[in-house]
């Protein structure tokens, strides 16, 4: 189909105008503007703002020239142009690249009200946000308006682009921060942690064979929130992950290369267009728990001086609830926030064509405005049924820091996916040989069913992670029994204290070559038992390549090589990323390792097994008992439902003591043998081989499995 | 530092010199040019930018201007950019909109 030009209008179409200026304020020529959209929007020959506030009695657009410090004009929404709450107003004549924006509102005073007429407030809808324009820069702590709003144009040209849809459960998430990526000399970027350098490492993520990239916050926030000096380095410690948003439409400049010209929403939409034409999807992680406005003692940025006590859970008094653990708590289902929500999601959506979303601490979205936990919660119901969301992946951290734990409870109507937090604590354990977990893990190979079977949510509702960007790298679950996070300035109390993490023998780096070699194998194993579980994987950034933070599970202040993915890893750690990459091409080349539906051990097709089926050192007889370390399992792909009976059998068996011993292998149909795909006891390059290039095995009926070992055979 | 401009049509070729920086104060300029260029009806806009040393994005949106104004068959080149701007270009998704030379050839 040919792009649409500007030639073919009838005549008179171009001339027309329909929107005239027929008020003045000064210089400026406006018009009552249009309460929809909210924002800053452009239309011919002007810029509609619109902003709301249900208890505003004055507002004022403030217009700055690009980067200086005084506002060259001041315009008063007339009261003519207030419709309901919202204060709308064309003004003509602005130029675009040269402008921005705030607003300075007057009110009134007493509990749940935080009106300043001294402060120029960011339009919570602003899609384009100047102030923090190259990352770390030292700003002007002095300069009136922080952030300001800037103007996007709609010209992006996306081709025949859009949103992938690939089906959720054939997913392999990689979960990575813009800037970790390539931040690292050794990442040979030519504009280091930017979007643009992270467009560079495409043809890594396709090497790698991940088809999802998850993006920890990219909405505007700032990197000097909570800013301070380390003691023991020196260092500037910065708000490094960014889970504090400044603005919720509007991508963070300072991970823009270009964003000290203006251009981060044509980066960043470069960058998703190009990791789309690569087959690859990507998820935002958006926090709307809170703000960076943080409790009484925080800045007044924007909400809280436009409608506080709309924006923000408040008690009777008028004080911040802090549901979030970070000094206030966004009122999601105040029905104006929630409309934020959507507005905010359907624009990422629409516009930078994202894939979908995972909600940081998401079980606060589920929280009435005063605090308690909702059985219907109106925000979440309709994200699940918005239309412009209709294909996105929606994906809950289904818990927060009120307390509210929700995984496998979480309101899912039946469209919300959870990262599953006991897949992870029950693989560590497991992993690492704890007693008693061959049961438990059987549930997290099998996608769950405990929690998500009951109320017909199939394995695609379990995000099955070992490793995130909370907590341990997967290299220092393997190197560090304890945290190391001293370098965070909190004396080693901050993060989390329960890590179900093992050694291996020595705490941290170690010559010893028995213990490194141990750690490689217990990687693999951990890469093993996540890709051949149902439900969706998610790899941490690095783990790959056994990134380690130096034993610091919380690094979200960390602007450095904690944070920062060596590429050189990439070398040194070889067999894991050959291992990590083979792995993922073998979960891809076998659907029944990403089925829909749960598995139940029934025989859908007739071919004379069970779909799944649970062994033990003698097959057909698993050992569930407190003592056992095996787990082995069978799936049959002839018997499986349809969406994944195109399938060979595939019989995983993971030994998680420290011992090796025999086991017996299931019978296989007349015509077909056991093949070698994994196993993590031999070394690179026979621990792992290619899909098509497994090793048949001489012994059909037993099987010697290496202590700390997992094996993948394929019987074909 | 200002900039220079200087069209040439000839056998449905514009052909625009720009030199000095582009900023966004002197963008209309280089709109204005892309404008009288667009009622010669060319077929093709090539633009020489070798001794231009800056470009903001007010100039790289022109260039998205001439597109919808010209139509977009018409082709745009632009010959020798510094590499900032090439760069920019690139990362900014500007450079599908336009074929990028080191040199021109009649």
């Amino acid at each position: 189909m040919e792009n649409i030009d500007r030639q073919g209008a009838p005549a008179g179409v171009e001339q027309r105008i329909d929107v005239y200026p027929t008020h003045r304020h000064g210089d400026f020529r406006l018009r009552p503007g249009r309460p929809f959209p909210f924002g800053a929007t452009l239309v011919p020959g002007g810029v509609n703002f619109s902003v709301y506030s249900s208890s505003a009695q004055s507002c004022t657009l403030v217009l700055f020239r690009k980067g200086e410090r005084q506002p060259y004009a001041e315009i008063p929404f007339p009261d003519s142009f207030r419709i309901g709450h919202v204060w709308c107003m064309i003004v003509f004549d602005l130029d675009y690249e040269d402008v921005e924006y705030g607003y300075r509102m007057n009110g009134p005073g007493g509990p749940g009200h935080a009106f300043n007429p001294q402060a120029i407030l960011l339009d919570p809808f602003a899609k384009a946000i100047s102030g923090r324009d190259v990352w770390g820069a030292e700003p002007d702590w002095d300069r009136p308006a922080p952030y300001r709003g800037r103007l996007v144009y709609e010209d992006f040209d996306w081709e025949d682009d859009r949103p992938l849809e690939i089906p959720i459960e054939d997913l392999v998430v990689y979960e990575a921060h813009v800037r970790g990526l390539t931040a690292h000399e050794s990442s040979g970027s030519r504009h280091p942690g930017t979007f643009a350098a992270l467009r560079e490492k495409i043809p890594y993520l396709k090497d790698l064979g991940v088809n999802c990239i998850e993006l920890m916050p990219i909405f505007e926030f700032d990197e000097w929130e909570n800013s301070r000096q380390s003691p023991i380095t020196g260092e500037t410690l910065f708000n490094y992950w960014g889970y504090s948003t400044v603005g919720f439409f509007a991508p963070k400049t300072g991970l823009a290369a270009t964003g000290k010209m203006g251009m981060q929403v044509d980066e960043l939409k470069t960058l998703v267009k190009a990791l789309h034409a690569a087959g690859i999807e990507v998820l935002l992680d958006v926090v709307f728990n809170h703000t960076a406005e943080g409790n009484e003692m925080g800045p007044t940025i924007s909400f809280r001086g436009i409608d506080n006590s709309t924006y923000y859970m408040l008690t009777p008094e008028g004080y911040y609830f802090n549901f979030s653990g970070c000094g206030n708590t966004l009122n999601c289902n105040n029905p104006v926030v929630r409309q934020m929500v959507l507005d905010c999601l359907r624009y990422w959506a629409a516009d930078f064509h994202i894939d979908g979303f995972r909600f940081d601490l998401a079980a606060i979205l589920g929280r009435d405005p005063w605090g308690a936990p909702l059985p219907n919660p109106p925000l979440l119901e309709s994200l699940a049924f918005d239309p412009i969301l209709g294909k996105c992946k929606l994906i809950a951290e289904a818990w927060d820091a009120g307390g509210l734990y929700q995984v496998g409870s979480f309101p899912a109507y039946g469209r919300w996916a959870e990262w599953n937090g006991k897949f992870r604590d029950d693989a560590r354990c497991f992993l690492k040989g704890d007693e008693g977990t061959v049961g438990a893990i059987a549930k997290r190979v099998s996608g769950s069913p405990d929690l998500y079977g009951a109320n017909g949510r199939g394995p695609t509702a379990s995000i099955n992670f070992i490793t995130c960007h909370d907590g341990f790298t997967l290299h220092d679950l393997l190197a560090y029994n304890e945290k190391h996070n001293e370098a965070n300035d909190e004396d080693n109390r901050d993060g989390e204290s329960h890590n179900d993490s093992w050694n291996c023998g020595a705490e941290g780096e170690t010559d010893d070559p028995g213990i490194i070699a141990l750690r490689h194998r217990l990687a693999k194993n951990a890469f093993t038992l996540l890709l051949t579980s149902h439900g969706i994987p998610m790899i941490l950034m690095g783990d790959d390549m056994l990134r380690t933070q130096q034993g610091n599970n919380n690094t979200y202040c960390q602007d450095n090589d904690l944070n920062w993915l060596d590429w050189s890893l990439l070398d040194r750690n070889a067999d894991i990323h050959r291992f990590a990459a083979n792995m993922i091409a073998l979960r891809q080349a076998h659907p029944s390792l990403r089925p829909r539906d749960h598995m139940n051990g029934e025989d859908h097709s007739g071919a004379g097994y069970p779909d799944l089926s649970w062994h033990g050192a003698e097959a057909w007889q698993p050992d569930w008992s407190d003592g056992c370390r095996l787990a082995a399992w069978m799936i049959a792909g002839p018997s499986c439902q349809a969406q994944c009976r195109e399938d060979d059998f595939i019989y995983v068996a993971m030994n998680s003591s420290w011992q090796a011993f025999p086991i017996e292998l299931p019978g296989l149909p007349e015509g077909r043998r056991w093949h070698m795909a994994v196993n993590t006891a031999l070394a690179t390059p026979d621990d792992i081989h290619a899909p098509g290039d497994e090793v048949p095995l001489d012994d059909q009926g037993s099987f010697l499995i290496g202590d700390r070992s997992a094996i993948v055979l394929i019987g074909k | 530092m200002a900039l220079d401009t200087s069209l040439e049509t000839a056998d449905g070729t514009a052909k625009i010199t720009l030199a000095g920086e582009l900023d966004a104060s002197v963008a209309g300029q280089f709109q204005e040019l892309i404008k009288e260029a667009a009622e010669h009806e060319p077929t093709k806009v090539v633009l020489f930018v070798e001794n231009l040393s800056f470009m903001a994005s007010a100039g790289l949106r022109v260039l998205v201007f001439a597109k919808q104004h010209m139509g977009s068959e018409v082709d745009i080149y632009m010959i020798a950019p510094q590499e900032p701007i090439r760069e920019t270009l690139e990362m900014s998704g500007f450079a599908s909109a336009v074929y990028i030379q080191d040199t021109y050839e009649e």
